[in-house]
């Protein structure tokens, strides 16, 4: 419950005067208040730094540490205090939290430091204030990223141990993935690189013009025309390497589909694909032009280094993540080239012997201006060209120079707002989760315990201690003001599952198909008024017809009340979940709207929308948990523990 | 051209700055004027002395320090509004919507219809129905029927006053809620309560019946001991 909501509990059950007149039951009793000793200082010792506090205010928040019971575990008797031996720094604003409802997060502490110390005292991190809840959100992403990021660093280092009877295929993929892992797989690392830089060397080298022999001095020859066949025995070499390589990778690939699509591998098809095209194509001149442009790709060897780099994977994801901003760079810069290409060809046009000879051909002018690189091969001779040419050249640095870092914060700004706001987003459904979860948690709460039998008038104790689970005084004050509102208005609470049972059975004439024994009779109205608030024991001697392991949560909780309570005629039939057909003679044939509630159970998990947030991380902790335990005490437990089925409130 | 590429990848790293940039002083200097405007509504309200109250109330003066203490911690201005009985409500009932009989229980609360309810108002209400009489408990409820303050409560009143009740349910409800039911509960109390059948329950014949009934003298010993 939220903050302060403690502190109004005694004025709305003072309001609940207002209900008796319109009550036509008797109202319950209250709860009695165990002799309170008032309002009264606590001290809480932590590591010697005494705080003093009312006990009202540790008591706003009962499921906490020190709002509950549990810190009598920490009561020293002879001082008289609560002592605690942790942080006195972060227990400042654990206390504040107390007082003002906020909890905040310090900015000069470990963030993981900070998470121990809620821990110990049962606070959720969700409790963190709006104030502090973005930077403690931040900081503790930076910190679980660094921390895998350390750990990615040392796993990648050793190698993660294979288990003793690998194949050959897992062999090889980690001698590829990782090759410090043995020293052959080291060799052909450096092999494999040394060869890319021959390759790529030799791609350089050929076209450089090798000085001819003595016969034709004039005529310089580029290498690679004057030792053909030792480049080309090179160039055979490096692919054929390449070319084992990928088909080894492509044998130890676990996934070959995956590595298929994988850039890697389309950068080493590309890098030797051009050599066998170029196998295959004759050598006539149609085609060479062709084949000489399928040379140029051999370039894209160079490409395979970044399996060597990791300086180069970065940059290339770099550039990948900044995609979008480069786009809008180049549109802009589009824009500007072609209204300055269009005003030169323009100005240009009547020249003779001019170089604009069209829009496209003024680009060329246009980017070398106003990337103020100014080649020269093209200048414009008239004096509107002139102009223009030197407006484009001013404006070229305000065009380029100026929006850049514009656009570039721009983006920055917006990206990380959309991000904000995502992150916003995903926090409100997990705060609208939490909200819910919290409603959820004190409707269950009290319907918990009134299906355990705790809200019986005829009190046996004994049998009550078992299967009540103790509750704080809060609780029970709530759950008596709750009980106060049934009893005025005769209806009670109940969730969505027995809510659309009992529709469906009051529109079906009150049949169902799994009520095997129960007597059925239409809900009409006057057996409405009559019947009204049927005594709750009749109810809950109804067992299931059968009862099936996939069960919603909701129903789960219903099973699990039907199974502890009070008034079993057996104490072996609190284990059983199965009905036993004995047991249903015991109705009274009095009591004909409970009929459908209960018994079909087997009907598919649709949890209320209170409770179907298993996904919200404060409610998928208890729910997993109650799921699970409850499913094992249908096993046949003799009394279902109270703490099996634990709702969490906040 | 290299000078532009710096300054590209020198901003890209700046990235976890906050950027100042005109659309956030912008949203400053709103907030700040917001913030301005806030002050100058903004109540606070001290209650008068200790003594005062506890010689008007039946609280003792532990008891108004406590409940003080909590109020001024709900409320550092020293007034409920009507939003905050709705908000506090909603916490206690959340199956359903407790926002209309809340508002009724606000104008039960606030006796001089400020649209605020003060320490005094607070506690005075909460001295009648924990530690008044019979008479004066009764009295109370008839005026949180009454919601025009006439006098006299008739059907219309009593059906929004019982539909509110109704509305805090829920729709989860068992037996299930039918569109009539409120309407018989009325029925029902006017049964109870309207002596003269004149369709109108006055002060008097809602004492008198109350008196007469067991249930409701019974259970109102119920909140002696809710403080």
């Amino acid at each position: 419950m939220a903050a302060g909501v403690a502190t109004w509990l005694p004025f709305a059950r003072a309001a609940a005067v207002g209900w008796l007149p319109l009550a036509q039951q008797p109202l319950p009793p209250a709860p009695e208040v165990k002799a309170s000793r008032g309002d009264e200082v606590l001290v809480v010792n932590v590591s010697g730094r005494r705080f003093e506090t009312w006990k009202n205010t540790l008591d706003r928040y009962p499921d906490t540490l020190l709002g509950s019971s549990e810190k009598e575990f920490f009561y020293d008797a002879e001082s008289g205090e609560y002592f605690f031996d942790r942080d006195p720094d972060m227990f400042r604003h654990v206390l504040n939290f107390y007082r003002t409802g906020r909890l905040h997060c310090p900015r000069q502490e470990c963030i993981q430091a900070f998470d121990e110390e809620l821990a110990f005292y049962g606070l959720v991190p969700e409790l963190v204030g709006d104030c502090c809840l973005e930077e403690y959100r931040d900081r503790k992403k930076e910190n679980a990223e660094r921390l895998a990021e350390d750990e990615e660093a040392e796993q990648a280092g050793e190698g993660p141990a294979l288990p003793a009877g690998s194949s050959l295929r897992q062999r090889l993929w980690r001698a590829f993935e990782n090759p410090h892992t043995s020293t052959a797989a080291l060799v052909f690392y450096y092999v494999t690189g040394f060869f890319i830089a021959v390759s790529v060397i030799a791609n350089v080298v050929e076209t450089i013009p090798c000085r001819s022999s003595a016969r034709r001095p004039t005529r310089e020859q580029p290498c690679g025309d004057r030792f053909p066949m030792a480049f080309f025995c090179m160039d055979t070499a490096c692919v054929l390497i390449f070319t084992g390589e990928y088909l080894l990778r492509l044998f130890a690939a676990p996934s070959r589909c995956r590595f298929l699509r994988s850039v890697m591998s389309l950068i080493d098809v590309v890098a030797i694909l051009p050599y066998y095209i170029g196998l295959f194509v004759p050598k006539n001149d149609d085609v060479s032009g062709a084949f000489v442009t399928l040379r140029v790709f051999r370039v894209f060897r160079i490409f395979k280094f970044s399996r060597h780099s990791q300086g180069l994977r970065i940059l290339g994801y770099t550039l990948k993540s900044c995609a979008s901003e480069l786009g809008f760079l180049l549109f802009s810069l589009t824009m500007a080239i072609i209204i300055f290409a269009t005003v030169m060809f323009y100005a240009e046009k009547g020249t003779s012997k001019t170089n604009f000879t069209s829009i496209p051909a003024a680009f060329w002018y246009t980017i070398v201006t106003m990337t103020t690189l100014g080649y020269g091969d093209m200048v414009p001779s008239t004096i509107a060209g002139k102009i223009f040419g030197s407006i484009c050249s001013l404006s070229g640095v305000l065009v380029i120079a100026l929006p850049v870092p514009v656009i570039v914060s721009n983006f920055s700004r917006i990206y990380h707002q959309n991000q904000r706001a995502d992150k916003r987003r995903a926090q409100q459904k997990v705060r609208l989760a939490r909200i819910r979860l919290a409603k959820s948690g004190t409707t269950n709460a009290f319907l918990q315990y009134k299906q355990n039998g705790g809200l019986e008038d005829s009190g046996s104790g004994e049998g009550q201690a078992l299967c009540v689970r103790s509750r704080s005084a809060f609780e029970q004050q709530h759950h008596h003001l709750l009980h106060c509102l049934e009893k005025t208005t005769c209806h009670e609470f109940t969730d969505e599952l027995t809510f659309s049972e009992a529709l469906g059975a009051v529109s079906l004439g009150g049949r169902t198909s799994r009520s095997t024994s129960v007597s059925s009779q239409p809900m009409g109205p006057g057996s409405l008024l009559s019947s009204c608030c049927p005594r709750r024991a009749k109810r809950r001697a109804i067992r299931l017809a059968n009862s099936t392991a996939s069960v919603s949560r909701g129903s789960m909780q219903e099973l699990d009340t039907l199974a502890g309570l009070r008034r079993s005629p057996a104490p072996q039939s609190r284990s059983s979940l199965n009905a036993k057909p004995h047991d249903s003679l015991d109705l009274n044939c009095d009591s004909p709207d409970f009929v459908a509630a209960i018994i079909s159970i087997p009907t598919p998990p649709v949890n209320t929308p209170d409770e179907s947030q298993p996904s919200s991380p404060g409610g998928g902790g208890s729910g997993g948990r109650s799921n699970t335990t409850l499913r094992n005490s249908s096993l046949g437990t003799p009394c279902l523990l109270p703490e099996t089925v634990k709702i969490s409130s906040l | 051209m290299g000078a532009v590429m710096g300054t590209f990848s020198s901003l890209q790293t700046k990235q976890r700055r906050p950027s100042k940039d005109i659309a956030w002083w912008y949203y400053q200097y709103q907030r700040d004027k917001i913030e301005d405007e806030l002050e100058m509504t903004m109540v606070c309200h001290r209650p008068e002395g200790l003594e005062q109250l506890e010689a008007q109330t039946n609280f003792t003066k532990r008891e108004l320090q406590v409940l003080y203490r909590g109020f001024k911690n709900e409320c550092p201005s020293g007034v409920v509004n009507e939003e905050t009985f709705k908000q506090i409500y909603a916490q206690f009932f959340p199956h359903g919507d407790a926002s209309t009989y809340a508002h009724y229980l606000f104008n039960a609360f606030d006796t001089t219809q400020t649209g605020s309810v003060k320490f005094e108002d607070f506690v005075s209400a909460l001295s009648i129905l924990l530690r008044g009489t019979v008479h004066e408990k009764l009295r109370w409820t008839f005026n949180l029927y009454d919601i025009n303050k006439d006098g006299y409560i008739n059907k219309e009143e009593m059906m929004d006053i019982v539909k509110a009740i109704y509305d805090m349910m829920g729709k989860y409800t068992y037996p299930v809620l039918k569109e009539d039911t409120p309407r018989q509960h009325v029925d029902v109390f006017f049964q109870k309560m309207d002596k003269n059948k004149d369709g109108i329950v006055t002060l008097d014949e809602f004492l008198e019946s109350c008196q007469e009934d067991d249930n409701i003298m019974k259970s109102l010993q119920l909140f002696q001991n809710v403080m």
